[in-house]
C-alpha cells in the first residue's frame, strides 16, 4: 500500500485499471468456459465489455475535453455496421475468426474515425449545449440513415440501396444490411477475450494519451479555452483530435459488440443507448477512467441482480440513478459529508493518540 | 392543393413542436438546464385526460383541465425534489438526474397504464372541413392545435412582459443574484415557470395525441427530442424563438415525409437543424454569446 | 541613431533598444463593439527590452487593448507588427506561437491541473512529441517529456516555485497563481509578455517583490514587458515608457516624469484625486 502511494499518479492510476481489467478476466475466463456462471450472464461478458470501451471513449469526450456528446451511440452504430459488412465480405477470404473480428474491428473503427471527423470540422465551433443537441441530431441521423439502408454482396461485390432489397439487383447474392432490419446473418466471432482486449488496447490509448503533450492540451482546453489559447494550443485540431479518437474507439466497441449477435438493427444504437453510455461516464467520475470501468460494469449488471423484481427493475434502476445524483452532487449531501469525514478524521485521530499513548505508556 | 394540405399540417405538427419547445425554452432560460423529463410529462397529460373521459367519463374540455392540473403538481414536484438540490451542481449532474426522472416517468407509466398501446379519442369534436369540392382537408384537430398555439404565444408574452412574475421571472433569467438582491424570490419564478411548461406539456400531450392517437409510455420521447431540437433551433431561451424553431420544424418534417422520403423526414428535420446552427451558432432568435476576456 | 522601423514621432523606446527594430508596434489601431468604439487611433511602439506601462482610468479600454493585442478580438481599423510581421488573420494561439504571451486580469489558470502541468501546457509548442508519441508513449516519447519536466522546474524555480510542483493549481494561494500565470506566460518562450493588473490583490511587500521579478524577468530573457497596472508606484518606478489611455483614446505618452507633469494625464486620470501627485512621486 505504501509502495502504491509513492508512485506517480499517472503510474497508480495504470495499475488500477490494467489490474481491474486483468483481474476480472483471470476470474470470469475460468467461470465462463467451464459454463460455471449461467448463460444469461456469460452472454453478457461481451456486450458489458463493449460498454465499457464506450464508455472510456466517451469520457475522453465529456471528462477530459469537457464538451457533451449525445451521440456517441452513433459512432458505435458506424462501427458495428461498417464491421459486419467488412467481416461477411470475408467471410470465404480469412477463414480465420480471430483474424476476420480484427480486421472487422480496426474497419469500424476507421468508419467510426472518418465519421467523427466529418461532424467534428463543422460541429466543434459550437460550444456546450449546442454542441451537445448536434451531436445528438448526428446520432439520429445516422440511426435514421441506417434504417433505410439495404447492403448486399454477390459476385459482382458490394451492392447499396435506400430504397428496398429488390433495388440492390443482386443475382444470387447475400443480404447483409435489410434496412430496419439492420444487418442479419451474422456469424458471431466475438468473444470475452477479444473484448477484454479491446478494453486493454482502449485503456493504453487513453491513459497514454491524457499523460502526454497532446492529452495536457485537450485538459488544459477544458479548464480554461481561453488560456490555452493564449499559449499557443490549437483549440479546433486538440478538440478534433480527442474527438476523432473517442469515435475511432467507440466504432472498435461497435463492431465487436454486432458480433456478438446473429442480427443487429440500427435502433440498437439510439438517444437511449448514448445517454446510457453518459451516465456510466457522469456516475464512474469526470476524467475518471476506473470510475468508468466500475461504474459501467455495476450499472450494467444492476438490472440483471433485479431481474426477480421483473417490472419494477427499471423503476428502481431510475430511483438509484436520481438519488446516486442527489447524494453525490447537491450541496446540502456535500455538507454532510464533509461533517461527516471531519468527524470520522478526528476520532481516527484519537484513536491514534491513544493508541501512540498505550505504546509510549 | 396538397401543397397547401402538406404546409397546414405541418403547421399543426409544429404547432404542437412549439407548444412542448415553450416548455424547454422557459426552463433552460431560467434553470440553465435541459430538462429532458419533459417530453414524458406530455406522456404523462395525455394519458391522465385519457383515463378521465374513459373510465371517469368526463368530457374532453374537463380532462384537458384536469391534465394540466395534474401535469403543474408534477412539474412543480419534481423540481422540488430532484432539480432544487443540484441548483450549485454542474449542468451534467443536472442533465443525468433529468434523465433519472424521464425514466422514471416512463417506467412508472408502464407500470400503471402497461405496454399495451391506448387509443387516445381524440377531444376535438368537429368533424373535418372539407374544401374546394373535397381537394383540401382540414381537420378540426389542426385548427384547434394552431388556435391553441397562437393563444398560449400571445398569453405567455403578455405574462412575461406585462405580469410581476412574469418579469420576475426574466430577471432571474437575465442575473439569478441580481434579482434575489431586488428582492425576487427565485425559488418560486423557477416553480412557476416548471408549472407553467408542465401544463403547457399537458395541452402538447392531449393535442398530439388527438392527432396521433396511439398512447404508449415513451409517446413523450421522440416529440420531446423533437421539441426540444426545435427549441434550440429557434435559440434556446427564447419564446418567440421556440415559436418559430417549432412550426418550422413541423413543416420541415411534413414536407420531408411527402416529398422527399418518409423514413429519412427524421434525418432531414436533425440535418438542417446542424446546418442552421453552423450558420447561427445559437440558433435562430438566440442571443450572441459574448464571452468576457 | 537610425531606426530600422519607421516608428510614430511620439514613441518613446529606451535608448538601448533604439538600434534594433522595435518588437511590438501598433498603428491607428481600433475597435468598434456595435456603434461604441472601444479603442481608436492607438498607435505604439514597445522597444526589444522595454518595460512599458498601459494606464488610463476604469473603463479606458485597457484590457481590450490586450485583447487586440493577442488577437481574441480582431480589430476593426488598423495593424498590429509583431516583430515586424503583421498579426492581421491570425488566431490567438498564432499570434501566441509568433511571439507574444500574456496573463489574465482574473486569473485564469488551467486549475484542475498540477502546477507543473500548467508550466508544460505552456511550453506546448516547443515539446516535440507527436501524437503517435502521445498515444503510444514511444517515439521518443521519454526524452521529450523528461525535457519538458526539466524546462518547466527551471521555469518554475525562476520565481522559487519548484516545491509547488505538484500541488493542484487551483489550491495555490492568489499571489502564487499570478507568479504561476506569468511563468506559464514565460514557457511559451514570447519575445514580449503582456501582464494585466500583476499587482491587483498585493500589499505592498508582494508588490515590491514582483517588481523586482518584472525587472528579472526583463533582464534574464531579454524581452519586453507591457503591463497595465493601478498601483502607480509600481509603474512609475519600473515602466521605461507610458501610455495613458481614456476613453479608448490614447491622451499622453512618455517617461515617467513626462507623464507625471503632463496635465492633461492629471486632469484626465490623477486630478481626481487629491494628493495623487504624492503617491506618484514616491
Amino acid at each position: 500500500m505504501e509502495k502504491i502511494k509513492n508512485l506517480n499518479k499517472f503510474t497508480r492510476t495504470n495499475i488500477r485499471a490494467y489490474g481491474l481489467i486483468i483481474l476480472a478476466f483471470i476470474v470470469l475466463f475460468p467461470l465462463q468456459s467451464t459454463g460455471i456462471i449461467s448463460n444469461s450472464i456469460s452472454g453478457q461478458l461481451v456486450p458489458i465489455c463493449t460498454y465499457i470501451v464506450m464508455a472510456i471513449s466517451l469520457n475522453l469526450t465529456v471528462g477530459f475535453l469537457g464538451e457533451l456528446s449525445l451521440g456517441h451511440a452513433g459512432f458505435m452504430s458506424v462501427g458495428a455496421f461498417t464491421g459486419v459488412i467488412t467481416a461477411i465480405c470475408l467471410q470465404e477470404v480469412i477463414p480465420s475468426a480471430a483474424l476476420r473480428l480484427l480486421i472487422a474491428i480496426i474497419a469500424g473503427g476507421i468508419a467510426a474515425g472518418v465519421a467523427g471527423f466529418l461532424i467534428g470540422i463543422p460541429v466543434l465551433r459550437l460550444r456546450g449545449d449546442y454542441l451537445a443537441i448536434v451531436t445528438l441530431a448526428f446520432g439520429e441521423i445516422i440511426k435514421n440513415i441506417i434504417n433505410c439502408l439495404y447492403v448486399g454482396v454477390d459476385s459482382n461485390g458490394l451492392h447499396m440501396s435506400m430504397t428496398n432489397a429488390e433495388a440492390l439487383g443482386m443475382i444470387n447474392g447475400k443480404l447483409i444490411i435489410n434496412g430496419p432490419q439492420g444487418a442479419v446473418g451474422i456469424t458471431k466471432i466475438a468473444s470475452f477475450t477479444a473484448g477484454i482486449l479491446l478494453i486493454l488496447f482502449a485503456l493504453f490509448i487513453i491513459l497514454n494519451l491524457v499523460n502526454s503533450k497532446s492529452g495536457r492540451a485537450v485538459t488544459a482546453i477544458r479548464d480554461n479555452r481561453i488560456a490555452a489559447e493564449s499559449v499557443g494550443i490549437s483549440v479546433t485540431r486538440y478538440k478534433l483530435t480527442a474527438f476523432i479518437i473517442s469515435a475511432v474507439l467507440a466504432g472498435m466497441a461497435g463492431a465487436l459488440y454486432a458480433m456478438n449477435f446473429s442480427t443487429i438493427a440500427a435502433k440498437k444504437f439510439d438517444f437511449n443507448t448514448s445517454i446510457l453510455i453518459l451516465v456510466f461516464v457522469v456516475l464512474g467520475g469526470m476524467g475518471n477512467i476506473v470510475g468508468s470501468i466500475v461504474a459501467t460494469a455495476l450499472l450494467y449488471i444492476l438490472p440483471e441482480l433485479l431481474r426477480e423484481y421483473a417490472d419494477y427493475r427499471m423503476l428502481i434502476y431510475a430511483i438509484v440513478l436520481i438519488l446516486v445524483m442527489l447524494l453525490t452532487n447537491s450541496e446540502k449531501a456535500k455538507q454532510m459529508r464533509e461533517r461527516f469525514v471531519y468527524k470520522w478524521k478526528k476520532r481516527l485521530r484519537k484513536n491514534n493518540d491513544q493508541q501512540e499513548g498505550l505504546k509510549n505508556g | 392543393m396538397t401543397f397547401i394540405s402538406n404546409l397546414i399540417n405541418g403547421i399543426s405538427l409544429g404547432s404542437v413542436y412549439a407548444i412542448i419547445a415553450l416548455g424547454y425554452t422557459m426552463v433552460y432560460g431560467i434553470a440553465k438546464m435541459l430538462n429532458f423529463a419533459h417530453g414524458d410529462v406530455i406522456m404523462v397529460g395525455a394519458y391522465i385526460s385519457f383515463c378521465v373521459t374513459t373510465y371517469l367519463g368526463f368530457s374532453p374540455f374537463v380532462s384537458v383541465v384536469i391534465s394540466m392540473i395534474v401535469c403543474t403538481i408534477l412539474g412543480i414536484v419534481i423540481e422540488r425534489l430532484a432539480y432544487k438540490p443540484l441548483r450549485k451542481a454542474s449542468s451534467l449532474a443536472v442533465l443525468i438526474t433529468a434523465i433519472g426522472v424521464s425514466y422514471f416517468l416512463q417506467n412508472a407509466a408502464l407500470l400503471i397504464w402497461g405496454s399495451a398501446p391506448k387509443t387516445f379519442t381524440s377531444i376535438v369534436p368537429f368533424g373535418s372541413i372539407a374544401l374546394f369540392n373535397g381537394q383540401l382537408i382540414i381537420t378540426a384537430e389542426s385548427i384547434v392545435t394552431v388556435l391553441a398555439c397562437i393563444l398560449i404565444m400571445i398569453a405567455l408574452t403578455l405574462f412575461t412582459r406585462k405580469s410581476k412574475m412574469g418579469k420576475g421571472m426574466r430577471a432571474v433569467s437575465e442575473d439569478k443574484a441580481a434579482a434575489e438582491l431586488m428582492g425576487i424570490n427565485v425559488n418560486v419564478s423557477i416553480s412557476v415557470t416548471f408549472a407553467i411548461g408542465s401544463a403547457l406539456a399537458a395541452i402538447a400531450g392531449v393535442l398530439l395525441c388527438s392527432a396521433y392517437p396511439v398512447l404508449i409510455p415513451t409517446t413523450g420521447s421522440m416529440p420531446g427530442i423533437k421539441a426540444f431540437t426545435a427549441a434550440v433551433f429557434g435559440g434556446i431561451g427564447s419564446i418567440p424563438g421556440a415559436m418559430l424553431g417549432g412550426v418550422l420544424l413541423g413543416i420541415i418534417e411534413i414536407f420531408s415525409k411527402s416529398y422527399i422520403s418518409t423514413n429519412l423526414s427524421d434525418a432531414i428535420v436533425f440535418a438542417v437543424l446542424i446546418i442552421v446552427l453552423l450558420i447561427k451558432p445559437t440558433g435562430l432568435l438566440g442571443k450572441k454569446i459574448t464571452e468576457k476576456v | 541613431m537610425d531606426r530600422m522601423v519607421p516608428v510614430p514621432s511620439n514613441a518613446i523606446v529606451p535608448e538601448r533598444d533604439l538600434g534594433r527594430p522595435p518588437i511590438l508596434e501598433t498603428h491607428h489601431l481600433g475597435i468598434d463593439f456595435g456603434g461604441l468604439t472601444a479603442v481608436d487611433e492607438l498607435s505604439l511602439t514597445v522597444g526589444r527590452t522595454e518595460i512599458a506601462g498601459l494606464i488610463g482610468p476604469n473603463g479606458a479600454g485597457k484590457t481590450t487593448v490586450f485583447n487586440l493585442l493577442t488577437n481574441v478580438y480582431q480589430p476593426t481599423r488598423g495593424a498590429i507588427m509583431l516583430d515586424g510581421k503583421s498579426t492581421a488573420k491570425k488566431t490567438t494561439a498564432q499570434v501566441n506561437r509568433m511571439g507574444i504571451a500574456r496573463t489574465f486580469q482574473n486569473i485564469r489558470l488551467f486549475s484542475n491541473m498540477s502546477v507543473l502541468d500548467n508550466v508544460k501546457v505552456g511550453l506546448h509548442n516547443s515539446i516535440h512529441q507527436n501524437l503517435a508519441a502521445s498515444v503510444t508513449h514511444l517515439f521518443g516519447y521519454k526524452k521529450s517529456e523528461k525535457k519538458s519536466r526539466e524546462e518547466a522546474l527551471e521555469l518554475l524555480s525562476f520565481f522559487h516555485m519548484e516545491d509547488l510542483a505538484n500541488k493542484r493549481a487551483g489550491s495555490l494561494p492568489y499571489g502564487a497563481q499570478r507568479r504561476l500565470e506569468i511563468v506559464r506566460a514565460l514557457a511559451t518562450h514570447p519575445g514580449i509578455i503582456l501582464l494585466d493588473e500583476p499587482a491587483a490583490g498585493m500589499n505592498p511587500s508582494e508588490t515590491a517583490e514582483l517588481m523586482e521579478n518584472i525587472r528579472k524577468i526583463r533582464d534574464t530573457f531579454q524581452i519586453a514587458v507591457m503591463l497595465i497596472e493601478h498601483d502607480m508606484n509600481l509603474v512609475m518606478n519600473i515602466c521605461e515608457g507610458i501610455c495613458v489611455l481614456d476613453h479608448g483614446k490614447v491622451i499622453a505618452k512618455g517617461t515617467p516624469e513626462e507623464i507625471k507633469s503632463n496635465p492633461v494625464v492629471i486632469e484626465a486620470y490623477l486630478g481626481k484625486k487629491k494628493g495623487a501627485d504624492e503617491e506618484c512621486s514616491e
